[in-house]
């Protein structure tokens, strides 16, 4: 049997989810649209149900992307998400708006069961309700109570599932649905059911005392115009506090560990192509994909658990008319900050903002904001070319730069916001119309099933791109044009045999000309001409070539061609080899100019396809994901080209 | 007097009249702001940000924009 869970945003609607259905949920998109698709089975008394959980809707209408689907599903019955019965989750302590919602379900005729659900919030707000009258309005409807939070009600949900029964054709309003487009009826329909609710309010309802007046008192202090700032800059500063001291540690342990994992294999298995495809091309490939992992979990803890407080609402309500100049919502918030970590969830979170135009220009600004993966470049690079020294005392300058290029890269997402609000025409205005929840104390089961989710979509979504490019360069780094490769190959392994190099020293000169000559190598030196202004030769050619697929792969590439061993974060012994790089002129290669030339090319370039292929689906064209790599492009060259002009 | 609801200032309590026509209407009524409905005006975001009301025992925050599409008379304050 499938059933639909339903109701407004704000109800505890997923909570009630996770309580029925645990960890069995599998997500996968509603058809032909990118909404996420959660759904679960839950089996009571040998029968087996599938829960799908819809996105929260205020009413049948749709206003966003998102809640189309509600709409699509449930009023279409050749649709495949077209239920067997409906569950509407609703807030018991704001009835009113809740019921016009469930008026709309219960129209439908389909069998359907109403979860009361924040029975203990009503309390607070001095909010009784009267259970018989509301069961007399809906005569044909389960009605459970429930506190979901408390994990209250969810055996009383669970028995009534049972106990669904076939509609007889009772509706709530003659009115029917009316058809998605048509604007005036839907007036007309909302307004009649209002009204319907309003007359009969009082009877099911009482209400002790009004206002809310702990939430109204933290409010005044966090929407404060000095204070509502500070705090939220201060829990950004703890946030990034995290991304970049605290998830150090798991990813030093996971990149140690898969280079010893690679080296195990290479040692363990017999040689040959198919060992180096796993030791150099997927095993890498994998870990170059799970040493995100620790950055982006965190992130998404921190946003879930500000979200599940209600905070998250708060900043979209302080921040909506600071970003409203560059086109954007308060809500791009959260996809921009997401975006700090990893722009593809980032961008996938966008789908909450209800205007096309301010989530078009979410999405497309998004990836300017470094993400996670730019570190390891931007840490070699201020390594390699800017002195450790203190300015004033107490600032360090590498420290400085590191900042300045996240500031680059924040300030150009929202100038080229602006670019793109005066090039992109719209008929529609933007809204905003958003419910400030009351706070509460997340639950710590519905944070850690978003922190999972989230992680997941980074590893499905991002991980199998990054994987299967990387085993593309690979090919591309261990072949070249016909025996081109192993004569050069050998003619190394003379050459650096006889100069008396030790063994280990030979093999990574070796590799460094084999890789010089295969056909990523050619590549590299191909381009060679055009990123010649940028104060770069063939060899960063080669490597930003192979950061293609994912931007770090930029420090091992330049490890494999400088033939040093990686060692990690430190990258000690590459950083001495490229110093001492010297031009065919005996200029040194990497100077002040075109180390931040690369590093300012790294902030602006779109090197990152995964990224490109979450934005070819999130708008469904290729448009916008080519206009994006575009732009961004022109940016990255110019920017850099610059730089290297103005520093040299 | 009737006036626009972006005018009414923080704390004070109005009456919703009327919605203007345009293509938010609906929304605004199914958030609950519907003819005869009360309201009060809890506060307002910095630099002539969102405003966020009380409709009815939840918060709604809406822009400038959307508040200036509804009509509200003034409520007394009964002190």
């Amino acid at each position: 049997m499938k059933i639909a869970l339903l109701g407004n945003p704000n109800t505890g609607k997923s909570t009630v989810f996770n309580l029925l259905t645990g960890m069995r949920q599998h997500i996968g998109n509603f058809p032909g649209v990118t909404v996420e698709k959660k759904v679960g089975k839950i089996n009571v008394d040998n029968e087996e149900y599938e829960l799908i959980d819809f996105p929260g809707t205020y009413s049948i209408y749709p206003r966003s992307k998102d809640e189309e689907v509600v709409y699509r599903s449930l009023c279409n019955n050749q649709s495949v998400n077209y239920p067997d019965a409906i569950i509407v989750v609703v807030d018991a302590s704001n009835l009113e708006r809740n019921l016009l919602f469930f008026s709309q379900a219960y129209d439908l005729q389909l069998p359907i069961m109403m979860v009361l659900n924040m029975t203990d919030l009503a309390k607070k707000k001095h909010k009784e309700y009267n259970l018989d009258e509301i069961q007399k309005l809906f005569p044909e409807a389960l009605i459970v109570e429930a506190n979901a939070r408390a994990g209250m009600g969810i055996d009383r949900i669970q028995s009534a599932l049972l106990m669904f029964k076939g509609r007889e054709g009772d509706t709530f309003q003659t009115e029917v649905i009316a058809m998605v487009d048509n604007i005036a009826q839907q007036e007309i329909e909302t307004e009649a059911r209002f009204k319907r609710i309003a007359s009969i309010l009082p009877s099911i309802e009482v209400i002790r005392l009004k206002k809310d007046s702990k939430s109204n008192k933290l409010d005044r202090i966090l929407v404060h115009p000095v204070w509502g700032y500070a705090i939220f800059t201060f829990i950004l500063f703890i946030l990034f506090q995290f991304i970049f001291e605290f998830a150090s540690i798991p990813m030093d342990l996971i990149d140690s560990s898969f280079s010893s994992l690679s080296d195990f294999l290479a040692s363990s298995l017999p040689n040959g192509v198919f060992t180096d495809l796993i030791t150099q091309g997927i095993v890498p490939g994998i870990g170059g994909v799970v040493i995100f992992i620790p950055q982006i979990a965190l992130l998404f803890l921190f946003i879930a658990i500000l979200e599940e407080t209600g905070y998250l609402s708060r900043v979209v309500f302080i921040m909506d008319r600071l970003v409203r100049p560059f086109g954007l919502n308060g809500k791009s918030m959260v996809p921009l900050l997401s975006s700090v970590a990893c722009a593809i969830p980032g961008i996938m979170s966008a789908r909450t903002i209800p205007d096309w135009k301010e989530r078009m220009i979410t999405i497309m600004v998004a990836p300017l904001m470094s993400c996670s993966a730019r570190i390891p470049v931007y840490t070699l690079l201020i390594a390699l070319v800017i002195p450790n020294k203190l300015l004033l005392g107490f600032i360090s300058l590498q420290g400085l730069v590191l900042f300045g290029l996240y500031s680059l890269g924040t300030f150009s997402a929202l100038g080229m916001a602006v670019i793109l609000k005066l090039l992109i025409k719209t008929k529609k205005k933007g809204f905003l119309m958003l419910e400030m929840p009351s706070y509460k104390l997340p639950s710590p089961r519905n944070v850690l099933i978003i922190v999972w989710e989230k992680v997941r979509i980074f590893v499905w979504d991002a991980g199998k791109i990054i994987l299967a490019i990387s085993i593309v360069l690979w090919v591309l780094a261990t072949y070249g044009p016909g025996d081109r490769m192993s004569e050069a190959g050998e003619k190394a392994q003379i050459e650096y045999s006889e100069k008396g190099y030790s063994e280990v020293e030979v093999d990574q000169y070796v590799a460094s000309v084999e890789l010089e000559n295969s056909y990523i190598g050619i590549m590299g030196k191909t381009i060679e001409p055009i990123i010649e202004p940028m104060g770069y030769d063939w060899k960063i050619g080669i490597s930003l070539i192979a950061s293609f697929a994912a931007r770090e792969v930029f420090v091992g590439s330049m490890a494999t061609i400088y033939a040093v061993q990686d060692d990690g974060e430190a990258n000690r012994p590459l950083i001495e080899k490229m110093r001492s790089e010297k031009r065919s002129d005996g200029a040194p290669v990497y100077t002040l100019a075109s180390g931040v030339s690369l590093m300012v090319f790294y902030v602006f370039a779109m090197q990152c396809m995964a990224t490109l292929a979450v934005v070819k689906r999130e708008t469904k064209s290729w448009k916008w994901p080519l206009i994006q790599m575009g732009y961004m492009g022109v940016l990255a060259y110019l920017g850099a080209w610059i730089t290297f002009i103005i520093l040299s | 007097m009737t006036q626009i609801l972006s005018k009414i200032k923080n704390g004070e309590t109005a009456i919703v009249c009327q919605i203007e026509e345009s293509s938010l209407k609906v929304k605004l009524m199914e958030m609950g702001l519907i003819e005869g409905k009360e309201l009060q005006v809890l506060y307002r975001a910095p630099f002539s940000g969102p405003m966020a009301i009380d409709v009815g025992g939840y918060v709604l925050s809406l822009r400038k924009d959307e508040a200036n599409l509804i009509m509200v008379e003034l409520k007394p304050n009964k002190a």
